[in-house]
């Protein structure tokens, strides 16, 4: 076969674009955990938990408001605020006083605390896995270059672009967001002309937080929601993050988008090993441009 | 205004400032004269709560406000300009000045702009990319942003041009005449000198002298052994 022809075949085309489905999920936890790293400093490994509590609480969710559309939009709208919520109860009351403490003592912490998650989430829901039904709403699929494609993975290719328009907004075109710029690079200055650091690092702590609960909660209904589904996830946004840029967002949404797509390709084209080909894609990008492909704010 | 009281300052384990006192009535331009490294702008620093002394208190407007933080302070009408220039070099000038917190709409930006016309030509222009003597400026307008009825303005003309030192100490006259109460560090004593009502002498983390401008032009002996003129 030859290889335009095989790139342009339909099959190949449809992977690609399940593949950007799966990388608008990766790119809104990984820019979440980006986000977070380039203001806070924090190398969040609780993060993925996070993104599992969404996925779980998705359910929950869904499950109190009987299922169904009004279930699932109830899920999508509460179960990422829950994580927020909770994530700035462990802000105020913990991460707060450690921002001056170095990142070994930070990463430590947070991978406590992504263990006391993982329990958390044991005790609450139990060990066995759970699904979130797809609504009607979603179920079913358009025909694209005459494959089936999901519908809901339309919804998802609609909602990467929403999110990234939402964050570049926040990030650039608002005081709070020109602030937390400002305090990433000099946060002592930031202080110094009145304005209280802790709580604009707070507020974009909970926002990054909320990323990965909205994350978990789009993820659940195409997956099985279980435990452990956090450990995978938080690797693959560590790499995408490290990959495009450390603090850098549009580095977290070019990191994902290699990393969604390589995997996509990587399963048509070798089935059995299609997973290796994302990490194969990082380390050749990290051979080439060590310190990530957009400019780092570290 | 601003009293400080027998303040001692460490970094870390070394002892930097020793009993330092000094004080800054109201519409008074008071000048901290030292050489390098002779502590003027640790005791800045302690001042504006960025490195806390360990003994000895600081009074502002009758209120004590030893080891308050950054943030408050300038709520109660302290500036700090430090000497290293810290624009957000990633933002623009005009970001640059909307981030203070405003206790008052007494100060603008389009006074601010009046003021250093020079930064009104480029208020989208990457702080980072505007020259020394621009960044300079650009620190002082954004001290004034937040309103200040003090300003600690830490060796504004380091570095500098003769020319632009000339437009700054224009600019603080200005602010002077404005109501606002300055203490100012300076190595460069020709030009605080011109600028200053009553100066202190540090040196070594202690006060050495004070008294008013005539009154050090003509000891000898303490302009040689610490300020070297
Ligand atoms: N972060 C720090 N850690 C340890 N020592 C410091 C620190 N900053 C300053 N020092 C020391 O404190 C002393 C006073 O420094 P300071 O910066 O206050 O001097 P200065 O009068 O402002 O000098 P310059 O005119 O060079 O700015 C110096 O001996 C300096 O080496
Ligand atoms: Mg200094």
């Amino acid at each position: 076969m030859d290889i335009i022809s095989f790139i342009c075949s339909p099959g190949v085309l449809c992977q690609v674009l399940v593949g950007l489905s799966r990388t608008v999920i990766l790119f809104i936890v990984a820019s979440g955990l980006s986000l977070i790293l380039g203001v806070l400093r924090i190398p969040n490994i609780a993060h993925g938990s996070l993104y599992m509590i969404g996925a779980f609480l998705a359910f929950s969710v869904s499950k109190a408001f009987g299922g169904g559309i009004t279930g699932y939009w109830m899920a999508i709208l509460l179960a990422p605020l829950i994580v927020a919520a909770l994530s700035f109860i462990a802000e105020r009351a913990i991460f707060c006083r450690l921002y001056e403490r170095e990142h070994i003592m930070l990463f430590l912490l947070t991978f406590a605390f992504a263990l006391i998650f993982g329990d958390l989430v044991k005790l609450v829901w139990g060990a066995e896995y759970r699904t979130v039904s797809m609504p009607r709403f979603f179920q079913g699929s358009i025909p694209i270059f005459g494959l089936p494609f999901p519908i809901y993975n339309f919804f998802l290719l609609f909602m990467g672009p929403l999110v990234a328009i939402m964050l570049w907004v926040i990030v650039n075109k608002t005081k709070m967001g020109k602030i937390s710029r400002a305090a990433a690079v000099d946060r002592e200055m930031v202080g110094a002309v009145g304005i209280n650091v802790s709580m604009v690092f707070a507020t974009v702590f909970v926002i990054g937080c909320y990323l990965a609960g909205l994350g978990g909660a789009l993820v659940a209904p195409i997956v099985n929601v279980t435990l452990g589904m956090d450990h995978t996830l938080i690797i693959e946004a560590f790499l995408i993050v490290i990959m495009g840029g450390l603090g850098n967002i549009w580095g977290a949404l070019l990191g994902a988008l290699i990393f969604g797509v390589t995997q996509s390709l990587g399963i048509l084209i070798w089935p059995q090993f299609g997973i290796i080909f994302p990490y194969a894609a990082v380390i050749v990008v990290l051979s080439f441009r060590p310190t990530g492909l957009l400019r780092s704010t570290w | 205004m601003l009293s400080v009281n027998a303040i001692h300052t460490y970094y870390g384990i070394s002892h930097i400032l020793f009993d330092v006192s000094l004080t800054v009535s109201k519409g008074e331009v008071v000048g901290l004269l030292g050489r390098n490294g002779a502590g003027k702008s640790t005791t800045m620093r302690s001042i504006m709560g960025l490195t806390p002394p360990k003994q000895g208190t600081i009074t502002f407007n009758g209120q004590e406000i030893t080891g308050k933080k950054a943030y408050l302070l300038v709520r109660d009408g302290i500036a700090y300009v430090p000497d290293d220039r810290r624009v957000f070099a990633d933002l623009t000038v005009e970001d640059n000045l909307e981030i203070p917190f405003s206790r008052s709409n007494e100060w603008t930006k389009e006074r601010v702009y009046d003021l250093f016309p020079a930064l009104g030509e480029m208020k989208s222009r990457r702080a980072g990319n505007l020259s020394g003597g621009e960044q300079q400026m650009l620190t002082v307008a954004r001290a004034l942003m937040t309103g200040p009825e003090l300003l600690l303005l830490d060796e504004p003309t380091e570095g500098l041009a003769p020319l632009i030192v000339r437009d700054l100490e224009q600019q603080i006259l200005k602010l002077r005449d404005a109501g606002i109460s300055i203490l100012l560090s300076e190595q460069n004593v020709k030009s605080a000198l011109k600028l200053v009502n009553r100066v202190y002498v540090i040196d070594n983390g202690r006060i050495r002298f004070e008294g008013t401008v005539a009154e050090l032009e003509a000891n000898e002996d303490i302009k040689k052994k610490y300020l070297m003129v």
